[in-house]
């Protein structure tokens, strides 16, 4: 059989660079690991038990321990490429995978940067750009605004969007910054605190206005792009499970939407990134309510998230990112997907409180069942220092259906014994067992009522 | 008049100090902001008073239930 992928003329890379830490690292180790590619990884002092460290083929200690001064400085992380001769340099998701700087000094340096071009990382990461071409391009958005110059051109915007409108941050995503506005009176006040936040956390100090949905989904599309003009989906990821705007659980497919609806946007995501000559993964991000779709941002970089979009095609996305990067074309396009995936996300954090939470993992136990996946950048005796997110592990659970995915998450959730940090394993085992995500009957603010509720997370 | 301290919730840096020795605060405003792996953690005062010491700087590291500030009520 022809093996559709034979990289053309460039052949693969030899060696990558991986610019990030956690459950990425040692995910993308793996992925050279598999295509025969040599792993270098970067490490501070306090993450120097984790398990890429000792699994990479190279490991190099960073300076400092603060991001700015460890996984962000584009400086040391040059140094380290070009010592350790890699031909390409694989960011992760976060900390540099959407800088354009770092993206063009790799490319300077005569490296790959495995993800799109940097023209894209720019033309993605300004949010009302995004918008803007993704509208022209056909993708549905709800109504909003250009950027906001001044006051009154921000009143006449919400007039024409109407109330309640969300002022969005126009450089940041994650949604940080985001001020609900349920009155024109309460809209300067607004903009005024939203230019705070945006001032203070984005390099782009812009702001722009949006329709705001009541209790909407969150669904996004997988796109594979190869160098060639052409461009793929990969269907739906569901992640709606969020608390203060991030995720919590994700899966594959979505619950309780035509099936036909969902492969029609997907569908029209990949033909626009074939139309505009998109390269490698990216991840078109919507919000979906009552049948109507609105396009939020594209994310230009693998997915946290990613393990379940890999569980229901088979296709491995990290590889895929690498060898599209160096000249392969698509893989075949699956014909359907495969059962059902859903991922909980572990974090260091008090089930209750959501308090973020810190120490030495005692133990650190992983379930090794059937249809249970772990991914994760942690071992016993490892610190979770307070300088980098609070992600511990990704719990991903397959099954035929829904439920027995639901319920394979849920065993793996009790069989995972972690001491040394609090968890909120009890607050993701009552989402999973909570009946309206078990009827599918979920949105973005359901966590959140879940914890106003009041009544006490139970111990596990 | 009785002294009551407050106390930081998490391990994590002072990413910013909001008030300073003799501001008077009401119950839930907000001292100082800390910063956790990569969220930030509020300080509020636990009841109306007077702040009588911030016991953490800009920058600085503080630990899970470390004393931050006495405030006077």
């Amino acid at each position: 059989m022809a093996n559709h992928q034979s990289v053309s003329g460039r052949g693969a890379f030899k060696k990558i660079l991986i610019a990030n830490r956690g459950a990425i690292a040692a995910r993308i180790v793996r992925a050279c690991r598999e295509l025969g590619i040599k792993s270098v990884v970067v490490y501070t002092s306090v993450d120097a038990m984790a398990p890429s460290v000792a699994n990479a083929d190279e490991a190099y200690p960073l300076t400092g321990l603060r991001p700015n001064d460890s996984y962000l400085d584009q400086d040391q992380l040059m140094s380290i490429a070009e010592l350790s001769r890699a031909d390409a340099v694989h960011p992760g998701y976060g900390f540099l995978s959407e800088n354009v700087v770092f993206a063009q000094r790799v490319i300077d340096a005569g490296m790959h940067f495995i993800g799109p071009a940097p023209t894209w990382l720019d033309r993605m990461g300004d949010k009302v750009n995004a918008r803007r071409l993704m509208a022209q391009q056909g993708m549905p958005t709800f109504a909003g605004s250009d950027l906001i110059t001044d006051v009154n051109s921000a009143r006449e915007a919400a007039q024409r969007i109407g109330f309640p409108l969300v002022v969005k941050p126009s450089g940041g995503g994650g949604g940080m910054g985001m001020q609900v506005v349920e009155h024109m009176g309460d809209l300067e006040a607004a903009l005024a605190q939203a230019q705070a936040v945006a001032d203070a956390a984005f390099a782009n100090g812009g702001l722009y206005l949006e329709r705001w949905i009541e209790k909407p989904r969150h669904i996004e599309y997988q796109i594979l792009a190869d160098e060639h003009g052409n461009a793929m989906h990969l269907y739906e990821r569901e992640c709606s499970v969020q608390r203060r705007h991030q995720k919590l659980i994700e899966e594959s497919p979505a619950p309780g939407i035509d099936a036909k609806v969902l492969r029609e946007q997907a569908q029209r995501g990949a033909d626009i990134c074939a139309r505009l000559g998109y390269n490698n993964l990216g991840t078109m991000e919507t919000l979906y309510s009552d049948g109507d779709s609105g396009f939020l941002e594209m994310n230009t970089r693998i997915q946290v998230e990613h393990g379940v979009t890999e569980e229901v095609t088979g296709i491995d996305l990290v590889q895929q990112q690498i060898l599209l990067s160096a000249g392969a074309d698509l893989p075949a396009q699956p014909s359907a997907m495969k059962g059902h995936a859903i991922e909980v996300r572990l974090y260091a954090e008090d089930a209750q409180t959501l308090m973020p939470s810190t120490g030495m993992l005692r133990s650190f136990d992983m379930p090794k069942l059937f249809g249970v996946r772990v991914e994760t950048g942690y071992q016993q005796g490892q610190e979770v220092s307070p300088y980098y997110d609070a992600l511990l592990a990704k719990i991903i659970a397959t099954g035929s259906t829904r439920e027995q995915a639901i319920g394979r998450a849920v065993v793996a959730l009790q069989a995972f014994t972690i001491e040394g940090v609090r968890t909120n394993a009890a607050l993701l085992l009552r989402v999973l067992r909570s009946r309206d995500f078990l009827q599918g009957n979920i949105d973005t603010g359901m966590v959140e009522r879940m914890l106003r509720q009041g009544s006490r997370i139970p111990a596990l | 008049m009785a002294k009551q301290e407050v106390e930081s919730e998490i391990t994590g840096n002072v990413w910013k100090v909001l008030k300073s020795t003799g501001d008077s605060v009401a119950e839930g405003e907000v001292i100082m902001i800390l910063e956790s792996m990569k969220m930030e953690i509020p300080v509020e005062a636990p009841s109306d008073g007077t702040v009588v010491s911030i016991l953490a700087e800009l920058g600085d590291q503080v630990e899970e239930d470390q004393v931050v500030a006495v405030i006077e009520i």
